[in-house]
């Protein structure tokens, strides 16, 4: 018995299918739960009722950044080991992870638009997510214009390698670039002595549930991937017959 | 590869002004950007060296496509594939056939247009140097980016997308090392890291761009 | 009804628009997966 084993696409779309709807419920549970319980939180002496914002935009951007990482892993897989599922996997984890991008820089404006009187700022974390978001765009763009399936995801699983030395290298390059001006560490986990356990909790279980939630979402999708794939062979089956 | 880095010098020539054509658009971004902003001295030497990197970026890019796409569509490209030389070898005499073509030409135009641009003469040393040190790795990515979209009919738009945002990093450090030779402070930490990058590109990337290039010809 | 104070309009617009766009997303994957499932279904019976 080896993770490998998932790599069928049989196999793996029996065991998603088995697993999924408890994934499906643990995310609804969590997520719901996080973001009514972060609602109800009292307001923060400085940021008042924005910091509710926070129980969005945190773990909206922890999971654009571990989507990449995840799709990067998935990539590496392919190129390695060449198992469809896995390609299918980051071909299919990808717009989530524009989604969860987008919505941190959303949830990020709102919330500095009465903190910092802006609604943009050309701060080092904001521009590097930025930056990650136009990855994400030319990623899926070579994902559809590219033709056969197999080229479409060695191309892209090489773009994605590049892209990731490249994302890394801008983000230190944009703190060489622009200091932040700001304060950084309000927003991010490592800061939880100064972030009463109040907020931390509710975080806490957001970050779970949004976790779950990509993992529901990601398996949905290479789900529907996987049948395309398999509609496309039934198809180019039958044109041969 | 001396034969192929001549051939490609030789046609990019003989397709008619592939030396001019890069500089020329450069000129013309130099020449729209006061219309834009406005002709003072105050408005334009701030953003001089911004316009002067991002012209030599845009410029760089018009140019990739043709990297690999008329070898392409002729077939020799698979004649290149199948030659004994490394197909990575293959990639970088490219790239550095396109960097003669755009680049070179960019660099010798670069201070007559920063003098357009009201770029203090003291900052174009430091112009120099980071055009120089920059660029190649423009041309390297540039090539990268070619070599990942050339079978495909709409490359051009994507192209653009896939390759502008490795682009950042250079464009970053190219542009603070002239803001720092433009105010006389010492240039030699974005110098450093204009050079790294530069040359991380030059050592990794042919061997990415040679592999979706495989993927391209199988 | 919790009290947002001044700051109302930043909040509920931060959770309309992000829980609208992971409606948006979750509509699309699960409208996605239901149109290749029946696809597939009906290649399999036909084929």
């Amino acid at each position: 018995m080896s993770i490998w084993e998932y790599a069928n696409p049989v196999k793996f779309m029996r065991t998603s299918g088995a697993v999924l709807p408890w994934v499906v419920a643990g995310a609804a549970v969590c997520t719901v739960t996080g973001l009514v319980w972060g609602f109800s939180t009292p307001d923060d002496y400085r940021q008042g009722s924005t910091v509710k914002i926070v129980f969005l935009h945190v773990p909206a951007a922890m999971m654009a950044i571990n989507i990449w990482v995840m799709m990067l892993v998935t990539s590496l897989i392919w190129l390695i080991r060449r198992h469809h599922v896995s390609a299918l996997a980051a071909k299919a984890a990808a717009p989530i992870g524009a989604v969860m991008t987008v919505i941190g820089l959303i949830t990020g404006a709102v919330w500095g638009q009465p903190m910092w009187g802006t609604w943009w700022e050309w701060d080092p974390r904001l521009t590097s997510f930025l930056i990650l978001l136009l990855f994400y765009i030319g990623y899926i763009a070579l994902w559809s214009a590219v033709e056969d399936p197999d080229s479409a995801a060695d191309l892209t699983g090489v773009l994605c390698l590049v892209g990731s030395v490249f994302a890394l290298l801008s983000r230190y390059a944009v703190f060489f670039w622009n200091q932040g001006l700001h304060q950084g560490a309000s927003l991010s986990v490592q800061s939880g002595e100064r972030m009463s356990a109040v907020y931390r909790y509710p975080l806490y279980l957001t970050m779970l549930g949004f976790g779950l939630l990509f993992l529901s979402l990601l398996l949905v999708r290479t789900r529907t991937e996987i049948r395309r794939r398999r509609l496309a062979a039934l198809q180019a089956r039958e044109m041969r017959a | 590869m001396i034969a192929l880095l001549k051939r490609d010098l030789r046609l990019a020539i003989r397709a008619g002004g592939g030396f001019g054509l890069g500089v020329a658009f450069f000129l013309i971004l130099c020449a729209l950007v006061p219309f834009g902003v406005g002709p003072d001295t105050s408005a334009l030497q701030p953003i001089a060296a911004g316009i002067l990197w991002l012209g030599a970026l845009l410029a760089c890019l018009l140019s990739l496509d043709r990297i690999f796409a008329l070898d392409h569509e002729d077939g020799s490209l698979d004649l290149l594939a199948t030659s004994p030389l490394p197909l990575e070898g293959a990639v970088a005499v490219k790239a550095l056939a396109h960097w003669i073509t755009t680049g070179l030409p960019l660099i010798v135009a670069a201070p007559l247009f920063g003098i357009l641009l009201h770029l203090p003469t003291a900052a174009i040393p430091s112009l120099l140097t980071s055009l120089l040190l920059g660029t190649p790795a423009l041309s390297m990515l540039g090539a990268f980016g070619a070599a990942v979209t050339v079978g495909l009919r709409r490359g051009g738009l994507l192209l653009s997308l896939l390759v502008l945002p490795l682009y950042i990093p250079t464009l970053i450090f190219g542009t603070e090392m002239i803001r720092r030779g433009q105010e006389g402070g010492a240039t030699a930490t974005p110098l450093l890291f204009l050079a790294g990058i530069t040359a991380g590109v030059l050592a990794l990337v042919p061997f990415a761009a040679a592999a979706a290039l495989r993927v391209n010809l199988r | 009804m919790i009290e947002l104070g001044k700051y109302a309009g930043a909040v509920l617009g931060a959770y309309g628009v992000s829980l609208a766009l992971l409606g948006g997303l979750i509509w699309q994957t699960l409208a996605a997966n239901a149109r290749a499932r029946r696809e597939l279904e009906k290649q399999e019976r036909h084929g």
